[in-house]
């Protein structure tokens, strides 16, 4: 049948003009090869520069500059039971005394509280003489760290020429909550918020999720009310998040009558988008139980529920846990549901409970974010080193277990 | 069995007048493991070599370096010296692209790319820019089609998917594919042996077709196969050549123990 | 007493009520000799203890949130709090300080009205918590006892407490139903009431978008502000435009470097620096995008000519979505990759083509589908991400296709129309939940599209 077609010339590998083309379809390949490379190199380029941002305009938001009063406590006739008022006019007359007319402003609005801490560590303090270092006002804190205005320059000059300013580790920011001035703020508000809303979420979303992966893997029969679940939990795991945030307002705000702004409803929010991911892995890591462990419980009399229990859980629990972390950590990142429900508030105080209004890490950032003064720059730049530090610190924790646990059966 | 790894393969062959590919001493190694041990043969234009032996002979991993597949593996090393018309193919002047273009491979199982008929056998002239123009790419496409005896079967529906045809099909679809660029050597590796019987019939009498214009070396497990589609025939064991002669000579008459004992069914 | 104390004692009662009926059933089972009780003592324990718990926790998980109304509601109607503040902030930080000093977070009020409250806020709870506290106690007492009295060596106390697992299992299943479930619910809820005031025609393919109007009362819903086209325009824009410009090309060719060219050593390491992408929080992103991207954006764009270019530009908020983006076109790309059989890699490689070519030609087109799939999850990822848009684009609903103008989005809006304070029921705030339909519904075909293509792909080569 060959004998058909007309016969070909052999090709000339050789040829000049082969040659050309070998070497286009080399320097093509070399390109191609480049591509991939660059492209990786500008994800984690952009990584990188995110991170360097991040941290260089974050770092000073964990140094905060102090200014040294003197303050003769017989003289502002303060007592032990003094209010916060009280002690508040006290610190702003002396320091009016010491730095001239406009010595209060050079304050921050919280100074009187490190004061007020300070009696009530030692309350002796009240007889004597004592100098302490306050917190300056932001205008002084960021003159101070080099990026201020011109007036707030000239300002820090003179103090600085007499030598009452200087920078220490910001404790205020870990400790303390919002406030409406950059020096005074801290995260110990908002994070003790997240911390209540994951503790809700994890109490929701573990339990619940690891049971109806059990279900599903273990128990549920082929049926479509299976499917059913399976798809609702498929499409739940891609539903945007602000989705949930609508869900969470209309059902526990406005029919539930739960609490606004309380780690409670945005613990029930989470949980219902975090709830998911957990089936989803946990399904996974009990799919990769092999069936024989199953069939060598079963064959020595143990029941279904004492197999799932005893055997296959443990097992699979590695797995369970590893996204349980990764669920959690995405939960703890998240912030448009939690917009929604009210968690935007100017919250001043610690939270004391899971029905008590409260911010949320993240929400702090986006709130620090939004304020037009140049203080919050480096703060929010520092809050979300903290929030950082803790999602790779989950992130890795969870890369840690499933290294450490892969089990090959 | 001690002697069996000093031992040099029992050669008796009619001296060719210009083998097309030599190979000489060749080992192939996956990182410690010897795989290939010293095999030195030659393969002549004018016929089909039928590779035998029992599984993990050595006889793919072998056929694989003739056309260096191996060097997809990261840890594969191949020594020795092998030679396509006097020129080694691993010296650093070869380019293997082009030696693939040369030694075209048919494999065990049928991998048409997932695109039409058409687009299949026109992948090799397209890369290699064997043609100049449209008409003969179809010219090309019809002519490697009917070689393999495809045309008959295909030429109404060309751009359907490669990968709707039977697996018989899918395999001449791959010997077109190979054909195409004008290979000078074909390496099949045991091209039939997820084909059913009569698909296999087909491929045999195609390779009867294709001797004479093509180099053919086909692995076998199959000695029936390897009896009816070739000329010589060459008797790997646990990673060395055991015997190599006229296909013929082979299966009335082998001169080693071993390869009595494999084509009696002794072991295999 | 709080919750968490008394919550913490009917845990006890529970664990004193194991321990107990498995003590008793220890007892018999040794008394009983030869014959065998039905469930082993663990079991009667369990039973025990779990009828002592969950009634008495059911009932606390109730009280709680009910009691701390009736709390607020008898302290507002005191008469320390007639004398409150009517400015909002004033009265509620009023009420929290009174709170916190009732409940001994704090020693003193700031504001010399919150201690007096205090007194009132002191008494409300206690007396309402008390009532809780007895009537959980007397439920975990009632449920404890009731079971113990059931323990004996006939009593199937396993099969009961397996039953109750499987129940367990079965309500846990049923969650995300509700969820999903719920989702629809209050999103047609809410935007059927919001089409009663609102022509959905007019919302959907209406250009004009300026819902501030319908705040004047007389108004609301008349004033043709509600032309959703430009948001719609705003979210493909940014998120299934520019976004898909930069994650596409630059996922698709990290997974194909990673799976055809790396080292396993460097893949090991690249792919957790990938996904690290993905770990970042998207306020992160916004705050990024907004901070040091928008400026040089504008910057760039003022630079090239463009007058308009603004510091809410599309482009900005795109940019940082895409390479958020990144991490999932590239898994996706790496798992389709990867399920391409080595065969068809060979097939080319033996025909004599590059690497490049082999990609290029028989990996990429063979892995398309998936590639597709995962490109679709990608787009439904991005226009239902908030954050980065409403820190970095804009709320100026245009409709143009300059990058360096600003542009505003389904989600932006959905935050915007729901913070601050406006009455719920207003033509404004339930315009958000239509949107949320709207996007609910496009994320939801996409992924169901998106699943199905991946899927088909995988079966065809398994």
């Amino acid at each position: 049948m060959s004998e058909t077609a007309s016969p070909r010339a052999p090709t000339d590998w050789k040829g000049n003009a082969m040659q050309r083309r070998i070497r286009r379809r080399y320097a093509a390949e070399r390109r191609f090869r480049w591509l991939g490379l660059g492209a990786i190199l500008i994800s984690a380029a952009f990584l990188a520069f995110l991170l360097v941002t991040m941290i260089g305009k974050g770092a000073g938001g964990f140094r905060q500059t102090e200014i040294r009063l003197d303050l003769d406590f017989p003289r502002t006739g303060l007592l032990a039971s003094s209010t916060g008022g009280e002690i508040e006019g006290a610190v702003a007359a002396a320091a009016d005394a010491q730095f001239g007319p406009d010595g209060a402003r050079l304050l921050s609005d919280s100074a009187w509280t490190r004061v007020e801490r300070a009696i009530e560590r030692d309350p002796s303090l009240l007889q004597r003489k004592e100098t302490l270092w306050l917190a300056a006002a932001t205008n002084v804190d960021t003159a101070y760290k080099g990026n201020g205005d011109a007036g707030s320059e000239a300002i820090v000059s003179r103090l600085d020429q007499r030598d009452v300013l200087r920078t220490s580790f910001n404790t205020d920011f870990l400790v303390s909550a919002d406030a409406t001035d950059p020096a005074s703020v801290g995260i110990w508000g908002a994070f003790k918020g997240s911390l209540l809303t994951m503790i809700v979420t994890l109490a929701l979303a573990f339990p619940i999720g690891v049971l109806s992966a059990v279900y599903l893997e273990e128990y549920a029969k082929r049926n479509r009310w299976t499917d059913f679940v399976e798809v609702s939990i498929n499409n739940l795991a891609a539903v945007p998040s602000i989705i949930f945030g609508l869900l969470g307002l209309a059902v526990f705000l406005n029919t539930l009558h739960l609490p606004r702004s309380a780690p409670i409803v945005g613990g029930l929010t989470l949980a219902l988008m975090t709830m998911p991911v957990i089936v989803i892995a946990g399904r996974n890591a009990i799919k990769s139980v092999p069936p024989s462990i199953r069939d060598a419980a079963l064959g020595i009399g143990a029941s279904k529920v004492q197999v799932v229990f005893h055997h296959v859980l443990p097992l699979a629990l590695p797995g369970i846990l590893t996204g349980t972390i990764i669920g959690m950590a995405r939960a703890l990142g998240e912030t448009a549901p939690l917009l929604m429900i009210g968690m935007r508030a100017f919250i001043a105080t610690p939270p004391a409970g899971i029905a008590a209004p409260a911010s949320v890490l993240p929400v702090q950032i986006f709130l620090w974010s939004d304020e037009v003064s140049r203080g919050f720059v480096e703060k929010t730049s520092a809050a979300i080193i903290v929030l950082l530090v803790f999602l790779l610190a989950m992130n890795g924790l969870a890369i840690y277990l499933r290294n450490k646990f892969e089990r090959r059966w | 069995m001690n002697d069996m790894q000093t031992m040099t393969a029992e050669t008796r062959l009619s001296n060719d007048a210009a083998p097309k590919m030599t190979a000489r001493d060749v080992s192939v190694y996956y990182g410690a493991k010897k795989a290939i041990d010293c095999v030195s043969i030659d393969v002549s234009q004018e016929h089909v070599t039928a590779f035998i032996g029992p599984s993990g002979c050595g006889k793919s991993t072998f056929l694989r370096t003739l056309n260096r597949m191996n060097d997809t593996i990261a840890n594969a090393r191949v020594d020795g010296a092998i030679e396509l018309d006097g020129e080694n193919i691993y010296a650093p002047s070869m380019d293997v692209v082009q030696l693939r273009a040369r030694v075209g491979m048919v494999f065990q199982k049928p991998n048409p790319f997932p695109k039409s008929i058409y687009e299949n056998v026109a992948y090799g002239p397209r890369i290699h820019g064997l043609a100049a123009g449209r008409s003969e790419m179809d010219a090309i496409v019809e002519q490697s089609l009917k070689r393999a005896g495809l045309w008959e079967e295909v030429k109404d529906r060309l751009q359907e998917s490669g990968t709707a045809l039977s697996g018989g099909q899918q395999q001449r679809l791959c010997i077109a594919r190979a054909i195409a660029v004008e290979p000078e050597v074909i390496l099949m590796d045991e091209p039939c042996s997820a084909l059913d019987p009569i698909a296999t019939a087909k491929i045999e009498e195609l390779i009867h077709e294709l001797r004479g214009r093509y180099a053919i070396v086909i692995v076998t497990h199959n000695m029936q196969q390897a009896a009816r589609v070739s000329q010589r025939t060459a008797f790997f064991h646990l990673g060395n050549l055991v015997e190599y002669g006229e296909t013929s000579e082979i299966f009335t008459n082998p001169r080693v123990e071993r390869t009595k004992d494999y084509i009696t069914g002794r072991y295999g | 007493m709080s919750s968490l104390a008394l919550f913490l004692i009917v845990l006890g009662l529970a664990a004193l009520g194991w321990l107990m009926a498995r003590a008793r059933a220890m007892a018999f089972r040794r008394v009983a000799g030869g014959q065998r009780a039905h469930s082993l003592p663990n079991y009667h324990g369990w039973y025990v203890a779990l009828w002592a718990a969950l009634p008495a926790l059911l009932f606390i998980a109730i009280w709680t949130p009910v009691s701390g109304n009736l709390v607020s509601e008898e302290v507002m109607s005191s008469p320390a709090a007639s004398s409150l503040p009517p400015f909002e902030m004033q009265r509620m930080a009023i009420l929290r300080e009174a709170r916190e000093i009732a409940e001994g977070d704090r020693p003193g009020g700031f504001n010399p009205q919150s201690s007096e409250i205090a007194t009132v806020y002191k008494s409300a709870l206690g007396r309402y918590r008390m009532i809780g506290a007895v009537v959980a106690l007397l439920l975990a007492f009632a449920g404890g006892a009731f079971a113990f009295t059931r323990v004996s060596p006939h009593f199937r106390a396993r099969t009961k407490v397996e039953r109750l697992v499987m129940a367990a299992l079965l309500g846990a299943s049923t969650i995300a139903i509700v969820t999903t479930a719920g989702i629809i619910a209050s999103l047609l809820f809410e935007s059927v009431r919001f089409f009663s005031l609102v022509n959905p025609l007019e919302f959907l393919f209406g250009t004009h978008w300026s819902p501030q109007i319908a705040i004047r009362a007389d108004q609301a819903g008349s004033s043709g502000g509600f032309g959703a086209i430009p948001l719609f325009w705003g979210t493909i824009f940014i998120g299934a435009i520019i976004a898909m410009i930069v994650a596409i090309p630059l996922g698709l060719m990290s997974a194909i470097y990673l799976t055809q060219y790396a080292k396993p050593a460097v893949r090991k390491w690249m792919k957790p620096l990938l996904e690290m992408l993905a770990g970042v929080p998207t306020v992160v992103y916004g705050y990024f995008a907004a901070l040091t991207v928008a400026p040089l954006i504008r910057d760039f764009g003022k630079a090239i000519g463009i007058a308009s270019a603004t510091s809410e530009s599309a482009l900005a908020a795109g940019l940082v979505m895409g390479i958020m983006i990144i991490p999932f076109v590239s898994s996706m790309a790496d798992d389709s990759i990867t399920a391409v059989p080595q065969a068809m890699r060979d097939g080319s490689l033996a025909m004599g083509a590059t690497t490049s070519e082999t990609i290029r030609k028989v990996i990429v087109p063979a892995a398309l589908p998936g590639i597709v799939g995962g490109v679709l999850l990608a787009v439904s990822r991005a226009i239902g991400e908030t954050m980065i848009v409403v820190m970095a684009a804009g709320l100026a609903a245009n409709l143009t296709a300059n990058p360096f103008a600003s542009v505003t989005t389904v989600t932006t809006q959905i935050v915007q129309l729901l913070t601050g304070d406006q009455e719920f029921d207003s033509a404004k705030t339930l315009a958000a939940f239509a949107l949320g339909l709207v996007l609910f519904i496009v994320t939801l075909l996409l992924n169901i599209v998106a699943l199905r293509v991946v899927k088909k792909y995988r079966e065809a080569y398994e």
